[in-house]
């Protein structure tokens, strides 16, 4: 991979330099240091060694604000991760947020000889089984849990929920004892080298499950599995969100809701609405549940404003901006809380929330839940049970 | 050739104030403990970054031991409450990746405790030899 193979791969070389790009990006709004265009044009004239080391590079958020609208269709995210795997070649990683803690977890479940204890969290209450052909993939929540106490964030709940949801339809899914991280935030800040591992890892892994379909409470993960391991890795399975499948469950008829009286909005995470175009399941699973009155924020769907960090990199004071941005918005709507599917913008958002912000207290604070937590609530019952 | 028996490798991270002046009582005393640990002096074991430890474990070490004043005797008031915090966090995290907990370990060893110094090392050695290597020890011993 070099930077023309790059460039060619993402049509960069038809940028007509019309800066809508920039004009687009959430990062340039509060970071002036930061633009694509330049990034894009740095690299036509072969300035390899300046956007290698353009301490910019890991700025992007890879959100896909730009790219739909841009004249020549230019898939500058894909250029982004492109060029950071040239620029961690030469041994730049960018600002990696918590020091790097997250990143390095991942490269050590990259080791094949790892033997995980990742489903503690199971209890009787949850029934899975090693027959099904439904694999529910858990994502990272062991591991989130512990780093990401203090903002009060709950990843596990969301695993559990899942499950509980799943029971309740009547599935008792598969779960991958040793399952690796997808991988998503090392490709994202170029180190393709471990994505690999971790991609192959998971695919023996799935494939000597021999199940038919996995389902993911994860953003991110789905769209790592849907658009990127097959560059990698062959999965013979069908991929779902589980927003997509509990709407399709709603529509047959067979979920039904207690009522929650309660006003919502809902953020559409980058991965599952912009990368995968997935914006109105989850709406339909939401305003499926009696009671609950689901309220627009100014930017949503397709023009939805990311959480403002990408890959646990390069979080800085602009990211916080952005976050407080979409946090405001969330408020000027009225909604109690903030319904999301993916687990890290519930990470951002509450970190935001706890940090020092500029803009802190009640101005901002508000509950951020994650879908599967609600359809569980509706379901009754208490969460995590 | 015959086979080596297993020897761990450890690296430690000793605060300057009390646990890297143990060491150098251990020395000085000529009280002796295995050979398998790698000093390296910090200032505090609260300035010990979660990423040192685990960047340890990605070289291929078998244990870590975080060493610091005893509580209430920090050279900076509260740095290894800091540093106790973090390593439970760690734990746990150590203890998911499915390495075994005991491979990191977080001791409070006072200046004049250089006997518990070497003490240390030993439990930690003949803890680790049960255990065996870590499962990301780089090159594979027989």
């Amino acid at each position: 991979m070099t930077l023309e193979d790059a460039v060619k791969e993402t049509k960069a070389y038809y940028c007509l330099e019309c800066g809508k790009c920039s004009g687009l990006c959430p990062v340039s709004r509060y970071n002036p240091a930061y633009s694509p265009r330049v990034m894009v044009e740095d690299a036509l004239l072969g300035l390899e060694d300046d956007l290698v080391h353009n301490r910019q590079l890991f700025s992007c958020l890879t959100c896909y604000a730009c790219s739909p609208k841009c004249p020549a269709d230019v898939d500058y995210p894909l250029f982004m991760q492109k060029s950071r795997a040239l620029a961690a070649k030469d041994g730049q990683q960018g600002d990696c947020a918590h020091s790097g803690v997250l990143q390095s977890l991942m490269r050590l479940m990259a080791s094949p000889n790892l033997k995980q204890k990742r489903l503690e969290w199971l209890s009787n209450g949850h029934r899975t089984s090693d027959q099904s052909n439904v694999l529910y993939f858990v994502g990272c929540a062991p591991y989130f849990d512990p780093i990401f106490e203090d903002t009060g964030v709950k990843s596990l709940d969301v695993a559990r929920d899942s499950l509980k949801i799943l029971n309740s339809l009547g599935i008792a899914p598969k779960v991958l004892p040793n399952e690796r991280c997808c991988g998503h935030d090392l490709l994202w800040t170029g180190d393709t080298e471990n994505f690999r591992r971790l991609a192959e890892l998971n695919a023996a892994a799935i494939k000597e499950a021999g199940v038919k379909k996995i389902i993911f409470s994860c953003a991110e993960c789905y769209r790592t599995f849907k658009k990127d391991y097959p560059n990698y890795v062959k999965i013979d399975c069908e991929l779902q969100h589980i927003s997509e499948f509990l709407s399709e469950k709603i529509e047959k008829g067979e979920l039904s809701f207690k009522e929650i009286k309660k006003k919502l909005t809902y953020h559409d995470p980058c991965r599952l609405g912009r990368h995968l175009g997935i914006y109105e399941p989850p709406r339909r699973v939401i305003e499926s549940i009696p009671g609950i009155e689901l309220v627009e924020m100014k930017d949503n769907r397709a023009e939805s404003l990311c959480c403002g960090t990408s890959a646990f990199t390069n979080c800085d004071s602009c990211s916080k901006q952005i976050r407080v941005e979409r946090l405001l918005q969330a408020k000027a709507t009225g909604a109690e809380s903030i319904i999301t599917c993916c687990p890290k913008c519930q990470i951002h958002f509450r970190c935001a929330m706890v940090n020092k912000g500029e803009v802190k207290g009640p101005d901002v604070e508000i509950e951020v839940v994650d879908l599967v937590s609600l359809v569980a609530q509706a379901l009754g019952g208490k969460s995590s049970e | 050739m015959a086979e080596a028996e297993f020897e761990p490798q450890i690296v430690a991270f000793t605060c300057n104030w009390c646990s890297y002046a143990a060491a150098d009582l251990a020395g000085t005393s000529r009280v002796s403990y295995p050979p398998n640990v790698r000093l390296i002096r910090v200032m505090c074991s609260g300035m010990v970054d979660p990423i040192f430890v685990l960047k340890s474990f990605e070289k291929g070490f078998d244990g870590v031991l975080i060493a610091g004043c005893h509580i209430g005797d920090c050279h900076y008031i509260s740095g290894n409450i800091k540093a106790e915090e973090r390593i439970g966090k760690l734990k746990s995290l150590i203890h998911t990746l499915g390495l075994g907990d005991e491979r990191l370990r977080l001791e409070w060893i006072s200046t004049a405790e250089g006997g518990k110094f070497a003490e240390t090392i030993k439990e930690l050695v003949g803890q680790l030899k049960q255990l065996g290597p870590s499962p990301l020890r780089k090159e594979v011993r027989a």
